[in-house]
């Protein structure tokens, strides 16, 4: 058994079509490992493989997949991580989901996360933290920290997560795994139980590129359900690229800089990386890219705007919990939120309302979008001379669990180096380019809107040509 | 115009936002049907539920039927706008926000008969709340429960300027309002059922200044007649505030049509920070040609304000009259049909002079007023051509204006013919040809000499008694002006 899950999903599927490998034996291997987590990734796991035949016809092989917790799964838990939710099981299916799931990918489990995925270490969730599997004593990264820990431990072949601000990229790279967030609008956020919706966008976490291009290719499209997604132009290829020829690669001065507070070992992982790129026939200049280093200040503005408008549906009076408030209304409406929501939530909630509110609002939200229009400008100028913008996924790794929780702000500062590209909406890729210290660390490609095959071609020559290996937490 | 009871020294100002839910077959941001009187909560989906994960999409029909009030009402129609969120938490709002627009709406500008349009906005309704117990309210209820089944239903917000300076135009604005919706077929404007709710801002200031004075805000006027009454009620009550020296003080009144009370509503159910701001769920809307020119194609070809213009301006009738039957549409349909049986009936008959349309145009209040004022002539015994005959045979002199009333009595009753009921009943005009009539003439001057004396005289008061007499003794069948010239013929030569 142990040999199955040494595949990846792609090598997993193959097998499975070449009648190698039964799917149903590959569901209960993971399912196994899954329901025997140790890292607390999970919040539900399958009880059985689906009745649905094997999957051997189907394009995703009937290899099962991980889904962060906010996704929306009919009759099964959805708790977006938080106590609010627990026990919540919705009458239907994401739109994603349910995508992968026609396409051969069957419900493996659901994974734990940051409440309403907000936060990057994974320790806000409300059904307590997920380890990372490289050290248990560190986070995942998060918001999406089970989906991540769950594959790099090899718990699930491959995991759906979302990224608002890094909260896909950020915990692949903790972990030493494949991370993409697409453009906005590529993948439908219909059932994604939402944190800001203007940024919000489903994407895979895998073990390597081929598997990332692999899963994306049956996520994207327009959903009549989602007005704000949109037609891919084209289909996701299987990166086949072997070498960076002729690409221009950016490293932003603006966030590669002082401020960006990168860790030494990090920062040497990406020197390397950059020099592999070299290697392989990449241009490297520094660029600029003169508003990003106020993207942060910018998205906690936006983004907890969107959400104290997001989350004000959880009053306690249709579904989740709801503490009695003695026959007054506002009384119920209080407990229950206070009874709830975690303190990060209720921190983004206060932040967002007050940040709306009369008086306020040109000052905060009004201005916080001025400057997310002028990032997203900075990045067209760039993407004039550069193909991708290139930088560390975080600026550290893994760090110690309770090491950052008193401290908001050195928390939200680990997405300094991915909050740019989620407010100008292009995609970005994490992939694994080595050990610090025996930590993982994530290279972080950004191209144009729609550039998701490009990217996935370039991250899949530099990945092989690092070689990065991600075996020994599944052992 | 007839003025308001209140004082002189006051005018009021006086401005309407009006909710009319739109009589699209799904709701604003989802599939599920409208519906009316279903048991509660099952036109429900994730969307209208507020379940998490759920998205919004604009109902296309819902912006095809924006675009059209628009239209009819003389708007702007913006190429692009935007929906926003309204903030607040309410159990009959799910989402905890309302989407609606805000400062980017569908339609700017515009006028409606003799007040003018400040906007036109897209937004969705809430749910319904119904609560046990005594307070009716949702504070000290026993229990609540929510009917979603009407949220999420597409509403248009209208909102006037404060064009308006009494609860008599008021009314009788809204009522040009519902006659142009129902026309242009975008909404069911039943008042009663709620599927056109108004609430109205009154000020009021001293006659002739141009300030502004402090507004109220009105709600729960579910009639054209408690719209009237509570916007009366409402100006009484703030001329009394001032001419005592008092303030006015801005807040939303309760108006309760049984008591015909105004209440203040709680504070807290009303002061509010919507904290709105653009809905990241929706993209701008936009309004290409291809929209725009499919909302005039479903344009009716004359909408009430255009009809009364032409009822006044071209038919000569009496402006009253003109706006009467075009806001009360089954009025002007049932003269309309009227005036063509009387064009092809030979309208000219006994060559008389043609029946003036302002003429025909008095018979109908003379029916409605016999059908019940609610009721459709249409729907009555009296077909319009046979009301356009008695018309048409009133004009020519033969029949008299009073026996006319009674035939058309006759008419409500049992339908028929006109001039078949005239003949069965005798009711024929006596005229002066006829020697009859001056027989009764001379007995009506032999049985007041003393009034005849004073008509002789030249005191033409005097004639009344006489003229009397002739009418009673012809059971009204002479034409009193016939009767009157008559009369001076004998007695002044």
């Amino acid at each position: 058994m142990s040999g199955l899950i040494d595949l990846t999903a792609a090598q997993a599927a193959e097998r499975i079509r070449a009648g190698k490998v039964a799917a149903a034996d590959l569901f209960e291997a993971y399912r196994a490992r899954a329901a025997s987590d140790q890292l607390n990734a999970f919040t539900w796991v399958a009880e059985a493989a689906p009745q649905t035949g094997d999957g051997a016809n189907a394009p995703l092989g009937g290899v099962p997949v991980a889904v962060k917790d906010l996704f929306c799964t009919e009759g099964v838990p959805s708790q977006s991580g938080s106590k609010i939710l627990e026990g919540y099981r919705p009458p239907y299916t994401a739109t994603v989901v349910a995508k992968l799931r026609d396409a051969g990918a069957p419900l493996l489990g659901k994974t734990n996360q940051d409440e309403f995925a907000m936060g990057s270490s994974n320790e806000n969730s409300g059904f307590g933290p997920v380890f990372n599997p490289w050290d248990r004593s560190r986070v995942p990264g998060g918001s999406s920290g089970g989906s991540a820990a769950a594959v790099a431990a090899g718990l699930a072949p491959w995991a759906v997560g979302t990224d608002t601000g890094g909260s896909i990229r950020q915990p692949a790279a903790l972990c030493g795994i494949v991370g993409l967030k697409p453009t906005y609008g590529a993948c439908s956020r219909y059932g994604m139980i939402a944190f800001a919706s203007s940024l919000d966008q489903a994407g895979p976490l895998t073990r390597d590129v081929t598997d990332a291009a692999l899963m994306l290719r049956h996520m994207v499209g327009h959903d009549r359900r989602d007005s704000t997604s949109l037609d891919y132009p084209g289909e996701i290829e299987v990166p086949r690229a072997e070498d960076l020829k002729g690409l221009r690669l950016g490293v932003p001065e603006d966030l590669t800089g002082a401020e960006g507070g990168i860790e030494p070992g990090v920062r040497e992982s990406f020197e390397a990386t950059l020099a592999v790129a070299e290697r392989l026939g990449a241009s490297i200049e520094t660029c600029r890219l003169p508003h990003a280093p106020h993207a942060l200040s910018a998205y906690y503005l936006i983004a907890p705007a969107e959400a104290s408008a997001n989350l004000a549906r959880f009053d306690g009076v249709r579904y989740g919990l709801r503490v009695d408030g003695d026959k007054d209304l506002v009384t119920m409406y209080s407990r229950t939120r206070e009874v709830g929501f975690g303190a990060e939530v209720k921190r983004r909630i206060m932040l967002g309302t007050y940040a709306l509110s009369s008086g306020y609002y040109d000052a905060y939200y009004g201005t916080a979008q001025k400057v997310r229009t002028k990032i997203t400008e900075d990045f067209k100028t760039a993407f004039e001379r550069f193909d991708f913008i290139v930088t560390p996924t975080s600026p550290c790794t893994a760090f110690e669990l309770g090491a950052k929780t008193d401290d908001p702000l050195a928390m939200y500062l680990n997405d300094f180096l991915a909050v740019p590209m989620s407010l100008a909406g292009i995609p970005a890729i994490s992939i694994p380019s080595g050990l610090s210290d025996g930590l993982p660390v994530g290279f972080q490609l950004a191209g144009p809107a729609f550039s998701e095959s490009r990217l996935l071609d370039a991250a899949h020559a530099l990945e092989r040509a690092i070689g990065f290996d991600g075996s020994k937490p599944r052992q | 115009m007839s003025t308001t009871s209140t004082s002189t020294a006051y005018e009021p100002v006086i401005g309407l936002e009006i909710h009319v839910q739109l009589d699209t077959r799904t709701k604003m941001f989802c599939g599920c049907r409208l519906s009316f009187n279903d048991p509660p909560n099952i036109h429900t989906c994730p969307t209208c539920l507020g379940l998490p994960g759920a998205l919004p999409v604009v109902n296309e029909r819902a912006i095809h039927f924006g675009i059209m009030i628009g239209l009819a009402l003389g708007c702007d129609i913006a190429e692009r706008s935007l929906f926003h969120r309204k903030n607040y938490f309410y159990p009959d709002l799910p989402k905890g926000y309302q989407i609606s627009q805000y400062d980017v709406p569908l339609c700017r500008g515009g006028r409606l008969g003799d007040v003018r349009i400040h906007r036109v906005h897209l937004e969705e309704d809430a749910a319904k709340l119904n609560h046990l117990g005594t307070s009716g309210r949702i504070h000290g209820s026993d229990r609540s429960w929510v009917d979603f089944n009407r949220g999420g239903t597409p509403l248009v917000e209208i909102v006037t300027e404060p064009d308006i300076s009494s609860p008599e135009q008021a009314r009788e604005w809204l009522i040009l309002l519902r006659t142009t919706l129902q026309q242009l077929g975008v909404s069911d404007v039943d008042m009663s059922q709620g599927s056109l709710r108004c609430d109205a801002n009154v000020s009021i200031r001293p006659a002739g200044s141009t300030r502004l004075g402090t507004k109220t805000e009105l709600k729960n006027m579910n009639s054209f007649a408690f719209l009237e009454r509570g916007v009366r009620a409402e100006i009484e009550r703030q001329t009394h505030l001032l001419e005592q020296g008092e303030a006015v003080v801005q807040e939303t009144l309760h108006f309760d049509p049984v008591s015909g009370g105004l209440t203040p509503l709680r504070s807290k159910e009303e002061a509010h920070d919507y904290r709105y701001f653009p809905e990241p769920d929706l993209v701008p809307l936009v309004v290409g040609e291809e929209m725009m020119t499919a909302a005039r194609a479903d344009m009716p070809v004359e909408l009430p304000a255009e009809r009364a213009v032409r009822f006044e301006r071209e038919l000569g009738l009496h402006a009253d009259t003109a706006r009467l039957f075009a806001f009360r549409a089954e009025l002007g349909d049932y003269f309309e049909r009227a005036l063509n049986a009387a064009g092809a009936d030979g309208s000219r008959g006994n060559g008389g002079a043609a029946l003036e349309p302002a003429e025909l145009s008095n018979w109908i209040p003379q029916l409605v007023e016999r059908i019940g004022s609610d009721a459709d002539p249409a729907t009555s015994n009296v077909t319009p051509e046979s009301l356009a005959a008695l018309a048409t045979m009133v004009k020519a002199k033969e029949v008299s204006r009073d026996a006319a009333r009674e035939v058309l009595t006759l008419l409500v009753n049992e339908g028929g013919d006109p001039r078949a009921i005239v003949e069965r009943e005798g009711l024929g005009a006596i005229t002066a040809e006829d020697n009859g009539l001056a027989e009764i003439v001379d007995k009506a001057i032999a049985s007041d000499p003393a009034a005849a004396e004073q008509v002789r005289a030249g005191n033409m008061k005097a004639i009344g008694p006489l003229v009397g007499y002739v009418m009673r003794e012809t059971k009204g069948r002479a034409d009193g002006g016939e009767i009157t010239r008559l009369i001076r013929e004998r007695l002044q030569g």
